[in-house]
């Protein structure tokens, strides 16, 4: 009897929670030997805390239009300035920063999820499976997300909702891809032959040994792909289709900005600055969590 | 010709090499000459013998320390070598065969392209001319029809004529030193012996030094006329015979090999602690 | 314990052929250790995966403990043999611990009390109790084979399949690792087919040899055969004295 609890003491492994903090406490290691990595996700840091205490932080409200201090430059009293409504720029880029954030979150949990599991049935499966599934993941692929927007805005009428679906039903090939690729790799090691010899069943396979190793790449994807989602939401905004206004969304502030460019640039040009930050945070962001996860492209 | 042989070919005093800021040297106050002979050096993962060969050709990433109280090729000292001097030596006057073709030839140029390059490099020999000395040395290497096999790519030819094309590639220059690394481990057992008689031939008619490094001590006994046996970054033991074997290490080894002609029912295995703190002394 | 009939695989790719096995038969008795050696692309690796079941393209017949078993194994057929592999960096998963690689086959196959044998399997290969929470990545090459053959072992099988299990070892840690071998064929009475390019490691660990070339046996040897070093074939001849015998 002791030598069972003996066993279990020794032999099981720890639980969630310390298994967790003790790949935090290795990733955040390695982290603190990449500076521009860490600026990355500083940044990043920055632009999540900034989204959740956004009523806190702006000095004014987003909404209120005090037309008399309309297109004022940035000054003390507004560092971005005042668009055409006199409502204060900097408060409207950190309302923004939730919707970015919440965009770019709901594609990633929507993409990321569908992209892994169709590319690693196709990778594990193969033969006709496989063929279907990328056939479709092509067809998908062919699609241009902003045309498909267009088309989504027009059937279910323009918002972010509409935008986060429309973006998201083309964003995911790429992942399956990624993830599709790796399976095929994974499929022939021989810790998988060896799990098929002693009977483990081809969904524990699945889902046990071949999708925890596709997650890395998958998770640096995604990040990479950010950058270029917050591009693109905010292509859609240019257009008016993403968050209608007043929704501070930074896309539909340069769109407003357009017409006031030549004689007030800051109206236009703030919204990019801020669109610009991110997207580069995230681009880092991505390369050192490849370089942390992905042992092979670290650099030495 | 005399003074040919007044300097040995090789001659390492005090080579140390240290990974960044590992406290443990992979190699360690190790001195040895080579001369007009063929000189092999064996050891086991982690013993610094692949380590050494690199680093007398600077071979070795940036990260590693390589410092030595004497490093002469044919009396000059290498030490104190410009990078760009060492790029004119290598594959010229000290040339390096490597363990496995598949990963050493260049897969997207022709085997005939990659010799005639080395031609060029080396010899300075041109267009017309350097294709010439390239199929003369696929023919010295015994490798039949070389005209057909100047046009293959690496991937379509075996292991076996993959290494002999390494030689040819690396021998065309006459080279004074030859460092091979493993240069038969990733070969078929009935192909290793050919290719270390061709490698051992060549060398002679050169009259140059044979550096074999491997892990394979029977293999070395038979092939070179010194042993060094090296082990946790240390020089051991130097042998002519693998009979005299003395130190601890050299002989725990050779019981740790199967040996079908002294069948034994457990195979004898080595004390580490006991070798770690022998050789530390 | 093994038998095999007219054992023949063909791997097609596209318009060529290659005809890997040419109807070979042999049979393994319990508690023998049958070496089976030859060069790189003779067959012999792919023997080995037919006799577990991870080749699924051969004609002909084997029998594992003495039943007939066909290409897709059931549950019940895995338990007969497992296998031994040649890589100790490949074989186990990175991600997981060793104490869940070893408890996944007791998993697969529906056993209790998983934690103390995963314990008494580590300790049987000479491993302490606690490396069940390391990964593969933090062990050396010999102490991951180790696993392996416990992995291997765990289910109790009375074959094991091992398909050049030392060659990617270093001298020193090869012989601890057939020493290991050889102590639990002994200890469980173990049946075992080892498949290697290494006549001086096959002569140490095997009661008969069979020298494959281009997919047929062209020579057999005892253990009284290889000590004396006799051979049948010129082949055979060829290969002792490349390995320098």
């Amino acid at each position: 009897m002791s030598d069972a609890i003996h066993a279990d003491v020794t032999v099981r492994p720890p639980n969630m929670i310390s298994r967790v903090a003790t790949s935090l406490r290795q990733a955040g290691g390695k982290l603190a030997q990449e500076p521009l990595g860490l600026i990355g996700f500083i940044i990043l840091g920055l632009l999540c805390l900034i989204a959740i205490f956004a009523p806190l932080l702006a000095p004014y409200d987003p909404n209120v239009q005090v037309l008399s201090d309309a297109l004022q430059p940035p000054s003390l009293a507004h560092p971005a300035g005042t668009d055409e409504f006199g409502r204060d720029i900097l408060s409207r880029l950190i309302f923004g920063t939730r919707i970015t954030i919440q965009t770019v979150l709901s594609i990633s949990v929507i993409v990321g999820p569908i992209g892994l599991l169709i590319g690693v049935v196709a990778g594990f499966f193969g033969g006709r499976v496989d063929a279907l599934l990328m056939r479709a993941t092509d067809i998908v692929l062919s699609f241009p997300s902003l045309i498909l927007a267009l088309a989504f805005a027009a059937a279910l009428g323009a918002g972010l909702n509409t935008a986060i679906i429309a973006i998201s039903l083309t964003a995911w090939p790429p992942i399956a891809r990624l993830a599709r690729a790796e399976a095929l790799v994974v499929r022939n090691t021989d810790y998988v032959a060896a799990a098929r010899l002693y009977g483990a069943s081809r969904l524990r396979i699945l889902l046990f040994y071949i999708a925890p190793m596709c997650i890395p790449s998958v998770i640096v994807r995604l990040t990479l792909n950010m950058a270029g989602i917050i591009l693109t939401a905010a292509s859609l905004g240019f257009l008016g289709l993403g968050a209608q206004p007043p929704a501070p969304e930074w896309g539909a502030m340069i769109s407003n900005g357009r017409k006031y460019m030549l004689d007030f640039w800051w109206v236009a040009v703030m919204p990019g600055i801020a669109i610009l930050l991110a997207s580069l945070a995230f681009n880092i962001v991505g390369d050192t969590l490849r370089d942390i996860l992905d042992p092979r492209h670290a650099r030495s | 010709m005399q003074d040919r042989d007044l300097h040995p070919v090789l001659s390492v005093k005090g080579l140390n090499v240290r990974f960044g800021r590992n406290s443990l040297a992979a190699v360690s106050n190790v001195s040895f000459d080579v001369g007009r002979e063929r000189v092999g050096i064996v050891g086991e993962s982690g013993s610094g013998k692949s380590t050494t060969g690199r680093a007398i050709m600077r071979l070795l990433p940036p990260i590693a320390g390589v410092t030595a109280e004497r490093m002469d090729l044919d009396g000059v000292s290498l030490l104190d070598r410009t990078e760009r001097q060492m790029g004119t030596l290598r594959g010229k006057d000290i040339a390096l065969i490597m363990q496995d073709p598949r990963y050493s030839l260049n897969p997207v140029l022709t085997v005939g392209k990659q010799i005639a390059e080395a031609a060029r490099l080396h010899m300075g020999l041109r267009g017309g001319k350097a294709r010439d000395a390239a199929q003369a040395m696929l023919e010295r290497v015994r490798i039949s029809d070389p005209e057909r096999v100047m046009a293959l790519y690496p991937h379509q030819i075996s292991g076996g004529m993959g290494q002999r094309v390494m030689i040819a590639m690396m021998l065309l220059a006459r080279p004074k030193l030859v460092i091979a690394d493993e240069p038969t481990s990733a070969l078929d057992v009935s192909v290793r012996r050919d290719v270390l008689t061709l490698l051992d031939e060549l060398v002679r008619e050169n009259n140059s030094g044979l550096l074999l490094i491997s892990h394979d001590i029977r293999m070395v006994a038979a092939f070179c006329e010194r042993i060094i046996v090296m082990y946790s970054g240390r020089i051991v033991e130097t042998l002519t015979r693998l009979e005299d074997a003395q130190h601890p290490y050299t002989r725990g080894l050779m019981s740790a090999l199967p040996d079908p002609h002294n069948p034994v029912r457990r195979l004898a295995v080595l004390d580490r602690a006991k070798l770690d703190l022998e050789t530390s002394r | 314990m093994i038998s095999v009939r007219d054992l023949d695989v063909v791997f097609t790719s596209g318009k060529t052929e290659n005809h890997v096995v040419r109807r070979v038969s042999f049979d393994v008795g319990k508690g023998e250790t049958l070496g089976i050696v030859g060069e790189s692309g003779c067959g012999k690796s792919t023997v080995l995966r037919c006799l577990s079941g991870m080749e699924k393209g051969w004609s002909g017949d084997i029998g594992l403990a003495g039943k007939a078993v066909g290409k897709i194994r059931t549950r019940d057929e895995l338990r007969h043999a497992q296998m031994v592999f040649q890589d100790p960096y490949g074989s186990l998963h990175p991600r997981h611990r060793i104490g869940t690689a070893l408890a996944e086959p007791l998993r697969a196959m529906g056993h209790g009390d998983v934690w103390t044998k995963v314990e008494k399997a580590l300790r049987q290969v000479g491993l302490p109790p606690a490396f069940a929470n390391r990964y593969p990545h933090e062990l050396s090459g010999g102490q991951r084979q180790r696993v392996a053959i416990a992995r291997a072992l765990i289910l109790s099988p009375p074959i094991l399949l091992l398909d050049e299990p030392t060659s990617a070892l270093d001298v020193s840690i090869q012989a601890e690792v057939l020493n290991l071998l050889a102590d639990q064929r002994d200890e469980r009475f173990l049946t075992y087919v080892l498949v290697s390019h290494d006549l001086a490691v096959i002569a140490h660990m095997c009661d008969r040899v069979l020298i494959m070339k281009g997919g047929v046996f062209v020579d057999e040897l005892t253990k009284a055969d290889l000590q004396a070093g006799i051979t049948h074939d010129a082949y055979t001849r060829e290969l002792f004295e490349a390995s320098f015998l």
